[in-house]
């Protein structure tokens, strides 16, 4: 298993049967490969269309229908088209029960940082900051470390922050944390890791549960 | 009724300065006949309220390509590398907006009212420089309405009274543009004589001017 397909098994486990979900693109779309069987999840994407399918075959793309990457969509049936403010009022309002979103920085207090670095990234937030403002469960999915080996999970955020006090589930390729007032609490391991590589990698202060963690099942 | 314009003229309803919108989201549902007639005008410094600039080769990223914005007002910019280019050489004012902030600010400024409150964006940079409040126990921010001189919407179908229907994902933020806009042009794929009232997702009362695609 890759670590897209780790975090992508674990994640959609997190989901309970009839939320409506949203998923940030990139990382957070591989979730819904592995959804249980027994879990039916209503998808969301926010430039306006709720149960959306897979990507059309070739010749069968409606060029008024893709998700909110410019990708091509399909619809189920019970599917609903809206415009943005009404989108928004979905998220928002809290009528929409799981978030999943990309990190660059995710810190003790929940804080998330994913939508710009000043000087050399600056994509912008996109739905971001409303999602993270709005939706009931914030899951932050990613690599324990960036590409240089540096802990994403931080004691403080240094980038600009999308959220301030909004994860409730930070999950990598080595644990699963959940954001709790008392701090960072390592909940599961990956079966392939150790306590002690799981907190040299992490930057953060983390609680250790005094059973241990569970080992992650997928 | 509605008058039935070129694209040429619907261009010509902007002066170089003026601040307008355009509806659509990475280009999907935006007025793209117009937008290449604006860009052939190549009229200067606009302020433009839109989701985004899509691509470098599609509807509001070409604008970007001519140059012809001095302030963008926009949720993301990622899918336009130009874009990051002018704002970082200084050439270019981005504000960036939460997207449902955008809508909700431009929903605001067509509807009448004075501004509203947000939990959205507390404790980031677009706190900066506005009121925080608390409500309903949580912190909140004020968030003003923008409107425009033009709105450039893009539906699917329009009949001659100006009502217009949009499709699927299409819709995006075009509906809330269509009050914002002190002028408001929608191009559309099809022009009817008249629709179903139950077919109408905006009112015809809104729109003053109608392109066909590709005309």
């Amino acid at each position: 298993m890759d670590l897209r397909e780790k975090i992508g098994r674990r994640g959609a486990k997190l989901f309970e049967d009839g939320m409506l979900v949203n998923l940030g693109i990139g990382m957070p779309t591989v979730l819904s490969n592995y959804i249980p069987e027994g879990i039916n999840l209503t998808f969301q994407s926010e430039n306006g269309c709720i149960n959306f399918g897979p990507a059309p075959g070739e010749g069968y793309e409606d060029p008024y229908l893709t998700n909110a990457g410019a990708m091509p969509l399909s619809v189920l049936p019970g599917a609903a088209y809206f415009d943005s403010a009404t989108s928004f009022a979905l998220i928002r309002g809290g009528h929409v029960d799981a978030t999943v979103l990309g990190v660059l920085e995710v810190d003790e207090k929940g804080n998330l940082a994913n939508y710009m670095v000043p000087g050399k990234l600056v994509p912008g937030m996109g739905g971001a900051m409303d999602l993270v403002t709005g939706a009931k469960l914030v899951v932050a999915v990613t690599e324990h470390c960036d590409k240089k080996g540096n802990p994403k999970v931080r004691k403080a955020c240094t980038l600009p922050l999308t959220g301030k006090a909004v994860v409730d589930v930070i999950l990598s390729e080595l644990a699963l944390i959940r954001v709790t007032p008392e701090g960072l609490v390592l909940e599961e391991i990956a079966p392939d890791t150790t306590v002690e590589e799981v907190v040299s990698k992490t930057e953060a202060n983390l609680i250790i549960p005094a059973d241990g963690p569970k080992v992650m099942e997928y | 009724m509605a008058r039935v314009i070129t694209s040429d003229e619907a261009a010509a309803l902007i002066n170089d300065g003026d601040t307008i919108m355009v509806g659509g989201f990475l280009g999907i549902g935006s007025p793209g006949t117009v937008i290449d007639a604006m860009v052939k005008r190549g009229v200067k410094d606009l302020t433009l309220v839109c989701n985004d600039t899509a691509f470098p080769d599609k509807m509001t990223g070409k604008m970007i390509m001519n140059k012809q914005f001095k302030k963008i007002i926009v949720s993301h910019i990622g899918t336009n590398k130009e874009t990051g280019r002018q704002m970082t050489a200084g050439e270019l004012d981005v504000e960036l907006n939460p997207q449902g902030t955008l809508a909700e600010r431009i929903r605001c400024g067509g509807i009448g009212l004075g501004g509203f409150y947000t939990p959205t964006g507390v404790g980031t940079p677009v706190e900066e420089g506005k009121e925080v409040r608390v409500l309903e126990g949580r912190e909140m921010l004020f968030e003003t309405p923008l409107t425009a001189k033009v709105s450039y919407l893009k539906a699917a179908k329009g009949d001659k009274f100006g009502n217009l229907r949009y499709h699927a994902t299409g819709m995006n933020f075009n509906p809330v543009m269509a009050f914002a806009g002190e002028t408001v042009v929608a191009e559309v794929d099809e022009l009817v004589d008249f629709m179903d009232p139950d077919d109408v997702h905006t009112p015809g009362v809104l729109v003053d001017y109608i392109v066909r695609r590709g005309r």
